[in-house]
């Protein structure tokens, strides 16, 4: 069995070309949003604005600006985090989503039915639904290019190496070691999902950044979505408990009342 | 701030918001008819035979509702079995859409089932059969059966809710048993409505009208309840979504037919049909709690598009 494969994005050298998701929206044959008539943001260089059915890779402009000439630039290619627990494969009703034999993790469009538990499950707000097909859809870290040797097509663009594709276990040492240099340097790098023992067993596609995750539009803490199961199906009970109580009391007061008063 | 907050909207709207109101209503009046059919009085027979009808429509409008809503409606059969490996079931214990998906399906099958001992019953269905469906073990077996997963529907959908990664729904476990305590109180509501065309007597609609009270009260404390329990995430109701919810939901949907129905002449006109206007005034508010509680965290998606997140 191939070993765990995924992406290290170092953040530091994103460079904001966005020939990431030119080259995914290329190879996956995804469509254009309405008609290719692109509504600008307004606020900001980054017209994209986020990842859904149509847009598996984004290039995340952080403009953080106190005045025309104070201020600096982060970029971040963010994609499905491919992650080792995954949310989105523990609430398909389906079976759709399922973990290859690289560790990652794919939408079978053939199978999905577009009900979009996934995407309320998915902690990172990757998944959406692709209005041509009617199935959710995402990143399928180009499993199509992994069956024939090929790196993925985001990782094959990026001219500088922010996306890195190989082995997770290479990856990590290789991240590690970028961090450490940068610390050198007096930069507050921090690695986001290189710990397979953080949140979510890790992520297979991890990040390297220079601020706190939330900057970057991804969760401190994310989590999988049945952390609530069992407390919520408990009070559910409870609950239905309690109203089926108070329904056969009402029956029995109401016998009670009805009966003649004892002469005793 | 919330991790739920990173997360996006699945674009649960209109269909969804009145499939939990349908299903929630059904199963709760179903429940009633059910606690009815085996607890109570010959005299009960007109309001248990309403809610079996009720339940019955009630869970085939859901279905409808459930596969028009889906991306593609021709696959609703791949919640249900496995489409590249038929004729495997398809079910995930720990996924509530999976294990909903069957609940509909045999809450549909069961409830029709007692409907049809219903129609049996009223002497609109002739063959011996179906006799079968109104007297004896068999019909309390379904009947149980049926009013079981009826209080299954009506909850799950606010452990659906739950288990996701979205603001207000993922923020608190307390959905569930809120949604359980509407669905009783609207199913009871629907009975009052619609229970009395078919013949249902006076302490029949009373015993509806005490129950509904209870349901009230425990509604309101579970909100509540709710309410406390998702904290900082409170701050999302500053919206139009938030004065739904208390004046819509607390004060005419649960405040209001609470005084009609225990202290009906200080309401006015409304004290005229005390009993049927509360019905309608609990009816109103148990669709504006799923509609509040859905398009609140449906409408952050907006805000996190707005700002790049």
């Amino acid at each position: 069995m191939p070993e765990a494969m995924g992406f290290f994005t170092d953040t530091t050298v994103c460079i904001g070309c966005k020939a990431c998701e030119v080259a995914c929206k290329e190879w996956n044959q995804l469509p254009a949003e309405n008609g290719g008539i692109r509504e600008l943001s307004g606020d900001s260089y980054d017209n994209t604005r986020r990842l859904d059915g149509i847009h598996w890779r984004h290039v995340r402009f952080i403009e953080q600006f106190s005045g025309p000439y104070n201020g600096r630039w982060l970029m971040m290619s963010d994609v499905c985090k491919h992650c080792v627990q995954a949310g989105c494969i523990e609430v398909c009703p389906t079976g759709a989503i399922i973990r290859t034999e690289f560790d990652t993790v794919v939408i079978q469009s053939d199978v999905c039915n577009g009900c979009r538990a996934c995407i309320s499950a998915c902690p990172f707000g990757v998944i959406d639904i692709n209005a041509v097909a009617g199935t959710a859809q995402k990143c399928t870290l180009c499993y199509d290019r992994l069956k024939v040797g090929l790196e993925p097509a985001c990782a094959k663009a990026c001219p500088t190496d922010s996306i890195q594709f190989g082995p997770i276990t290479e990856l990590r040492a290789r991240a590690q070691k970028r961090k450490d240099q940068l610390r050198a340097q007096g930069v507050e790098a921090q690695l986001y999902g290189a710990d397979p023992q953080g949140p979510l067993g890790g992520l297979n596609s991890f990040y390297l950044l220079v601020d706190e995750p939330e900057v970057y539009g991804l969760p401190r803490n994310p989590k999988l979505p049945s952390r609530n199961l069992k407390q919520s199906t408990s009070f559910s009970v409870a609950s239905a408990a309690v109203l089926g109580v108070l329904a056969l009391v009402g029956l029995r007061k109401r016998r009670m009342d009805e009966q003649p008063p004892s002469l005793s | 701030m919330s991790d739920t907050f990173f997360s996006g909207a699945p674009h649960w709207r209109w269909l969804i918001i009145l499939y939990f109101f349908v299903g929630g209503l059904a199963g709760g009046a179903c429940f009633l008819a059910a606690l009815l059919d085996w607890f109570g009085r010959p005299e009960d027979r007109p309001v248990v035979r309403t809610g079996y009808y009720v339940a019955a429509w009630g869970a085939l409008i859901s279905g409808l509702l459930l596969t028009i809503d889906l991306g593609r409606p021709l696959r609703f059969w791949h919640m249900l079995f496995q489409s590249a490996n038929l004729p495997a079931l398809m079910f995930k214990g720990w996924s509530p859409i999976s294990f909903g998906a069957w609940a509909i399906l045999l809450f549909g099958l069961f409830s029709v089932l007692s409907a049809l001992g219903a129609m049996a019953e009223e002497g609109r269905l002739q063959t011996p059969a179906f006799h079968l469906l109104h007297r004896g073990a068999l019909a309390k077996l379904v009947v149980a059966v049926a009013g079981l997963l009826g209080f299954f529907v009506a909850g799950y959908t606010g452990i659906l809710l739950s288990v996701t990664n979205r603001p207000i729904w993922a923020d608190s476990p307390w959905l569930g048993a809120l949604f359980v305590a509407s669905g009783a109180s609207t199913g009871a509501a629907a009975l009052m409505l619609l229970a009395p065309g078919r013949g249902a007597t006076p302490r029949s609609l009373e015993w509806l009208s005490s129950f509904d009270s209870n349901a009230l009260v425990v509604e309101l404390l579970v909100l509540v309840v709710f309410l406390v329990s998702l904290g900082s995430v409170n701050r999302v109701w500053v919206s139009v979504w938030g004065l739904l919810l208390l004046v819509g939901v607390v004060g005419f949907g649960i405040l209001v037919p609470l005084g009609l129905h225990l202290k009906p002449a200080r309401f006015g006109s409304l004290a005229t049909r005390p009993v049927v206007n509360a019905a309608k005034l609990v009816l109103l508010g148990g669709f504006l709690l799923r509609l509040a509680t859905i398009l609140a965290s449906e409408g952050i998606d907006r805000y996190r598009v707005a700002v790049g997140m």
